[in-house]
Parts: C-alpha cells; structure tokens; sequence
C-alpha cells in the first residue's frame, strides 16, 4: 500500500530503441563507453561528437532530449575522484592557490574525464530506460556473462526495493511515535543516536529473514538457481542496420581523434 | 476544543495515481468510540495515516485537539493522537520491548523515572508486564500487537486511531483487547472487520468504501441495515 516510489528506471514505449534487440543495446552501449574512454584526453572535438550522439539516441528513444540530461548528473561525485589530476599532473602552470599549482595539462584531463563520464552516464540512462529489467538480464545472458554475476544483479536489483520498502516503514514507526511534550524533546544525540543505530540493525534483521522467506518461497515454486524467461527473439533486419550505423558513427568519431 | 477529530472534505491520491480519498467528511466528539468499517480498499488505513501526520491531504483538512496538522503542529498532533497500525512490524522498531514502549515518552522529554512508570503502566495495561527485556522481533503477532498499542499508550495520548487491532488475535488476546478498550477513556477510532466487537464497544459506525463515507450514524442502526450491509460488502 504505502510504498517507496524508487521509480523503476524503465519507461515504456515504442520508439526505435525500445524495438531494438537488447544484445544490440548493451553491446551498443559498451562500445560508446570503451570509444568514449580510449579517446585521448583534449579531443574536443570528438567529444562534442560523442555529446550530439548522446542527444540524437535520446531524441530517438521518445523520451526527450532532457531526460538523460537530468539524470546523470548523479554521476558527477564519482568523476569528482579525478579532481587530484589538475594539480598533480606536471605541466604549463594555469594558477596558483597557496603551495598547490594548477596545470594546464592536469586541467585538460579532469575536464575530458569529466565529460567522458558524463556522456557514458547518458548513455547507459537510455540503455536502461529503454530496456526492461528482465530483458536486460536476459541480454547479459545471451551475451555469455556469467550465470552467477547475472544472478547477483537481478536479485540486488529486486530487493533493494524491498529494502527500501522496510527502511520506510521503520522511518515511518518512528515519525508516529515523535511527539513533543511540554518539557525539551528530542533526547539527547546520544539517545537519538542508540536509536538510529538500533534501527539499522532492526532493518538488517528484517532483511535478511525476508530474504530467507522469499527464498523458501522460490524453492517452493521450483527454483534452482536462474529464472528461467520465454524464448528469445531473433535478430531481425533493423536490429542489424542499427548495429552496423552504430558501430560505424563510432569508428568515424574515433577516427577523427586520432586524426586531428 | 479537546480530543476531537475534525476531518473535512479530505481528498488523497497516492504516488501512483490511484485515488485513495474522494473527498472524506468526519467529526468525531471528544470521548466518542467510534469504529470505521468497510470493504479492503476503502481507504481505511489511507484516513487513519491522515490523522496524525503521516499522509498529508491533498486538498481539505484535517483537525485534530483543535490543531489544523501543519508540518509546525506535527509535534504536537503525534502526541496527541496516538496510532497503532495494522502491522505490528510497522510499529516496532527499537531492540527490545522497553526500547520501543520508552520512545515515545523518552522523545516528549519526560524525566527517567516517570518513563519508567509510564512503560510499566502501558505493559500492565496489555498484558504484556513480562516482555520488558524480550526482543521485540521475536514475539508472536498477537504479543507483537499488543506491545504495539503498548508503545502508544505510555505517551498518554488524547485520541486512540487502531488500525485493525483484533486481527489475528487469539480469542483470549481478543477479549483482553476489547476489556482494555472498553477501559480506556481516550476518544477512539477503530477500523476493524471484528462486527461482534464493533457491536460490543463501539457505540457509532462509520462506513466507507472507495475513498467515501456512505453512512455514519448508531451502530445497531447501521448494522440491522441489511441493504447497507450487503451493498458494501459487509456482514452482521
């Protein structure tokens, strides 16, 4: 009934990339990442190139140009891992902030990183938005990656809503029983402390018999160990077209880095 | 002003879009014991959530003591109003039995001693006296319930909203359920699908269903109703 809206990250449609094979999709993706990554640091250029690429799949996929725009901007905290290269990369001196020197060169490659990162972010937004969890799943399969690694994936996938779901519920009990008296409420930080520390460890009990009853539940029904899915489409022509427009978009802009 | 429940023109629609309150009008007078019926998926729970500050309404208002809920008033209404809600797990959240029942006065600020006495009141008043150090999670859902209106009895609130109290009760918990509420002298809410306890306790019944009040008056009035009852899927 009350549950935590993490919205699934899938959006239904019909656009051109939602129709595409997922084996085509995820390698798609994987090739942009790797192209985007080898590109050397300072290819404006090619980045600009591998950007409107970003922005054309979006306008393909029907869902707006923005949508993976807004979203990967999560991503920008783990690119920020970067941040030491300005000043510890060697080079042209840009600017001085006390005994640390800003380089040019360090400046150029946090900025590629930063934009790299970005672009693939995007990129894997709109694999994931256009493709259904299970067909996801279904892709990494056919693709070889291991049954295991699979198997880690859909199940963290599916209970960290679950987990969610309990953290709520937890977060709510708590909110019902706030109340403020006439004296100083609130308790003290170490009060409050305990009981936060005492609630993380009730929502690690409640997973992990959840997990255990769920399980059971899985067993019951036959489970051994993959959930098994109805059988897989076959490539079809556009799939195929799709595949060599791609990887050929890819190889020109790789291309040009290297070229100019 | 006190102890009473002003609901008015209440409406809610959930995240994903399903319209749980279509407009709920209520009033209910200080020291009233009412008992709210109606069909699963009625919006019950989704009212009861209303009353003290969980949910906030999309449009109309809620009062409570005298108190419109605002996020300023939350305070105040939670200790006010004190909410037990249909799942027990949705209630406990501290390590042990004392932890859970203490939080509620311990928040309000009281001093050690007088938590103490409140906690040992509110186990005495369940039933549940031998629990104290007991791992809540552990218990059975009927000790389960019976700590969870435990916890919100030891902040001595001035309305009672039980979500669903008897289900799954054994009948000797049932009967100890409806001795205590029948001992209590808060104003009181009950949602239930117990009829025999409705009968026993509650003097007014409220009926719901699909997000509406479709009658509201006496009990044995309502319950003799038998189109009533069998419109909206109830039973005498």
């Amino acid at each position: 009934m009350l549950h935590i809206d993490l919205a699934d990250q899938y959006r239904r449609g019909s656009s051109l990339l939602h129709r595409l094979d997922p084996r085509i999709k995820i390698l798609g993706a994987l090739l942009f990442i790797l192209v985007a990554t080898l590109l050397p640091p300072g290819e404006w250029l090619a980045l600009a190139l591998l950007f409107v690429t970003t922005l054309l799949v979006a306008l393909q996929s029907s869902l707006g140009v923005g949508f993976a725009l807004r979203r990967s901007f999560v991503a920008l905290p783990f690119a920020l891992a970067a941040i030491t290269l300005p000043f510890t990369v060697p080079g042209q001196p840009l600017a001085h902030f006390g005994s640390l020197t800003l380089t040019v060169e360090g400046s150029v490659r946090f900025l590629s990183i930063l934009i790299k990162s970005w672009v693939s972010v995007q990129i894997a937004i709109l694999l994931t938005a256009t493709t259904a969890f299970p067909d996801l799943l279904w892709g990494l399969r056919a693709l070889r990656i291991p049954r295991p690694l699979v198997s880690i994936v859909s199940f963290m996938y599916r209970y960290m809503f679950v987990l969610a779901d309990e953290a709520l519920r937890l977060l709510r009990a708590r909110a019902a029983r706030s109340g403020t008296g006439e004296g100083k409420s609130g308790g003290s930080l170490a009060w409050r402390g305990r009981v936060a520390g005492g609630m993380v460890g009730n929502l690690t009990l409640r997973a992990f018999e959840r997990s255990e009853r769920i399980y059971d539940a899985m067993v019951a029904r036959g489970f051994q160990g993959e959930i098994k899915t109805l059988t897989p489409p076959q490539l079809t022509d556009l799939d195929r077209n799709v595949a060599v427009g791609w990887v050929t978009s890819l190889a020109l802009i790789a291309f040009i880095a290297f070229i100019f | 002003m006190h102890h009473t429940i002003e609901v008015n023109d209440l409406r809610f629609k959930y995240p994903d879009g399903h319209p749980a309150l279509r407009g709920v009008t209520l009033s209910i007078a200080p020291g009233e014991k009412v008992a709210l019926v109606g069909p699963n998926g009625a919006g019950k729970s989704t009212l009861m959530l209303h009353l003290n500050g969980i949910l906030q309404a999309e449009a109309g208002e809620v009062q409570v003591c005298g108190l419109p809920i605002r996020k300023d008033t939350l305070g105040k209404v939670r200790a006010a109003v004190g909410l037990v809600f249909q799942d027990p797990d949705d209630q406990l959240f501290s390590p042990t039995v004392f932890e859970d029942v203490a939080f509620g006065p311990l928040h309000m600020g009281l001093l050690e001693a007088e938590v103490r006495e409140r906690v040992a009141e509110a186990l005495a008043a369940v039933g549940m006296g031998d629990y104290v150090q007991r791992v809540s999670h552990h218990l059975s859902v009927g000790e389960k319930k019976r700590i969870a209106i435990a916890t919100v009895l030891s902040m001595n609130p001035e309305i009672l909203v039980l979500d669903e109290p008897s289900a799954g009760l054994d009948p000797r918990a049932r009967r100890g359920l409806i001795g205590l509420l029948r001992d209590l002298p808060q104003t009181m809410l009950v949602s239930t699908h117990d009829i025999r306890m409705v009968v026993e306790l509650l003097p007014r019944t409220v009926v719901m269903d699909q997000g509406r009040i479709v009658a509201d008056g006496p009990t044995p009035e309502l319950l003799n109703d038998e189109e009533l009852l069998a419109a909206h899927g109830l039973e005498a």
